[in-house]
């Protein structure tokens, strides 16, 4: 499981893991999971369109994700942008079907762009995944508080003088550039599977947000170790481990979530009084104001 | 550039309105607005919904340029994008799951506009529990925030804004969802924060009873002109009927003011609600 061909699949699948874990951190927190969704697609519109032309399909990737995030940031610049993103997402898509119908390529090729290859990975890719790995990462680690701080309370950081919009566009070419690294590796389909199911996930199990950022790394690493051994042992696809797992890890937050709030209410009925000045003083409002 | 870290000079003027009208595709929605906020001052800005509290805001913020008028920040045209004002929306629409302690967005309010994750910091967690204990949020501080109740979460905003060490802080109806107990915790604690700090408090509601023991001035706005001064001159008769444009009444009931269209003018001669000083259809 260790050898040959599949070190580079260990240590590419790391990295996107450890990648999408920290991005969708900040996807899950902006409300942004359906441009995680989105990108990745029309990453593979680019790629199908590339290998159509003869180009390199990263750059073709790349060029497409950039593409469609920063449509996304501009058309959807007034309030909620998911109308744009559904539009970006079909418009991608079926340029991605057009482009699929001209080609010659084998369908299994087609079918590693939406749900990767990560047991086939090349030493080049090892390198580029690398690369943009690192650059990813430290675009969050530059913007982590303006970040945090715009997608908690856009209109206070506005006031303040934080450029909000300037905020949501270097995000998404993050979001962008994560998509490069990765689509190739585990595909279009997985990546938005590992970048929403491990953050979503992870916040469930704690209330601070470095916390919940490195565990949302080290779910997104045990999803993808887990699915690949899995995958090894069976047979059976990455993708439907990948899924399944990410899947499991956010009930099991939800369930961690469910089954704390009952404990501390049944401290609460046999303690100290739950009701707090809340139901108080509405009482008081309702029977002291004149009618 | 003003300096933010120097304490404010009480009843010095911070902000001043002068002749400010403001139109929006076609329409005044604000007719030749003035007034002043001074330093350890807290003025309520009053009027109903769409009266023109909402746009005041956004003037003052640098979010619209006013059509005509002058917007005076310490003396200084305003410039747009400053850290001297703090701002306290109505609603922020905050995720429940949000994995933010309280502390976490107070400490965002000090440095969440620098680059860079923080280092845990002594003297950083220090200022964040004065600010903390400032707002009498000890008690929560380690709370998601999510899990607030309305009077906390307002305080934690509050804490928010009043780290940056704001000289003007604004709050848009912070009392709206709030029910009595806390109402009254936060305009105490807001009317001791203004005389602490120095700083000038503006805060919009469209009901100044809650207001009235701490309320140094009121702007009371309607139909998007606007009357300043101390209370008992704005809030009369003669006053309120030249801003409506028709005769109202004000009834002072025990410690409470009413204001009520005349007679003639509507069939609203019962309050709409108990607690609503401006009857609808005149904002």
């Amino acid at each position: 499981m260790f050898s040959g061909f599949m070190v580079n699949a260990w240590i590419v699948a790391t990295m996107v893991a450890v990648v999408a874990g920290i991005i969708g951190f900040f996807t899950v927190l902006r409300g942004s999971a359906f441009v995680a969704h989105a990108v990745p697609q029309a990453g593979f519109a680019g790629a199908a369109g590339a290998s159509l032309i003869g180009v390199s399909t990263l750059a073709g990737l790349g060029t497409f994700a950039a593409i469609s995030a920063l449509s996304i940031g501009f058309l959807g610049k007034r309030g909620r942008h998911d109308a744009v993103t559904a539009l970006t997402l079909v418009f991608m898509l079926g340029l991605g079907a057009l482009f699929l119908s001209w080609s010659e390529e084998y369908a299994s090729a087609i079918y590693a762009l939406l749900f990767g290859e990560v047991l086939g990975v090349s030493s080049n890719q090892v390198l580029a995944t690398a690369a943009l790995g690192v650059v990813c990462i430290a675009a969050v680690v530059i913007l982590y508080r303006p970040l945090l701080l715009t997608s908690v309370v856009p209109e206070m950081a506005e006031a303040r003088g934080v450029r909000t919009h300037r905020m949501e566009l270097c995000f998404l070419v993050v979001v962008a550039l994560v998509t490069t690294m990765s689509v190739p590796v585990v595909g279009a389909l997985l990546m938005f599977s590992l970048m929403v199911g491990a953050p979503g996930a992870a916040r469930s199990f704690t209330d601070k947000p470095l916390s919940a950022l490195s565990l949302s790394v080290g779910i997104s690493v045990a999803i993808v170790w887990t699915a690949i051994a899995a995958s090894y042992e069976t047979d059976w696809p990455v993708g439907f481990f990948v899924g399944v797992l990410g899947a499991v890890f956010f009930i099991a937050g939800r369930g961690w979530v469910a089954w704390r709030r009952s404990a501390a209410g049944r401290v609460d009925s046999t303690g100290h009084l739950a009701t707090g000045p809340m139901q108080l003083a509405t009482a008081t409002g309702m029977n002291g104001e004149p009618t | 550039m003003t300096d933010t870290s120097r304490p404010g000079v009480r009843d010095e003027e911070i902000l001043s309105l002068e002749g400010v009208s403001l139109w929006l595709s076609g329409r005044e929605i604000l007719h030749d607005v003035a007034f002043s906020l001074r330093a350890g001052e807290l003025t309520g800005l009053i009027g109903s919904n769409g009266a023109g509290k909402t746009t005041i805001f956004r003037v003052i913020l640098g979010l619209e340029t006013p059509s005509a008028g002058k917007v005076l920040f310490a003396g200084h045209p305003r410039q747009r994008r400053s850290k001297s004002i703090g701002y306290v929306p109505q609603s922020i629409g905050l995720d429940p799951d949000v994995p933010l302690r309280a502390r976490d967005l107070v400490a965002l309010g000090l440095d969440g506009d620098r680059f860079g994750i923080p280092l845990p910091s002594r003297s950083r967690r220090q200022l964040v529990d004065e600010v903390l204990e400032a707002v009498d949020a000890q008690g929560f501080a380690d709370a998601r925030v999510g899990k607030l109740s309305g009077g906390e979460l307002q305080r934690t905003l509050i804490a928010h804004a009043l780290i940056a060490k704001p000289r003007l802080l604004l709050l848009d109806e912070p009392l709206a969802s709030l029910d009595i107990r806390s109402e009254q915790e936060v305009v105490g604690l807001l009317a001791k924060i203004a005389k602490a700090h120095a700083i000038a408090v503006l805060i919009s509601a469209h009901e100044m009873n809650p207001l009235l023991p701490v309320m140094d001035r009121v702007v009371y706005v309607a139909s998007g002109r606007a009357a300043s001064g101390p209370t008992e001159e704005v809030v009369r008769e003669d006053v309120l009927s030249a801003l409506y444009g028709h005769h109202v009444d004000v009834l002072h009931v025990h410690d409470r003011i009413l204001v009520v269209a005349g007679k003639d003018e509507t069939h609203h001669t019962e309050l709409e609600r108990t607690r609503t000083v401006v009857p609808r259809g005149l904002g």
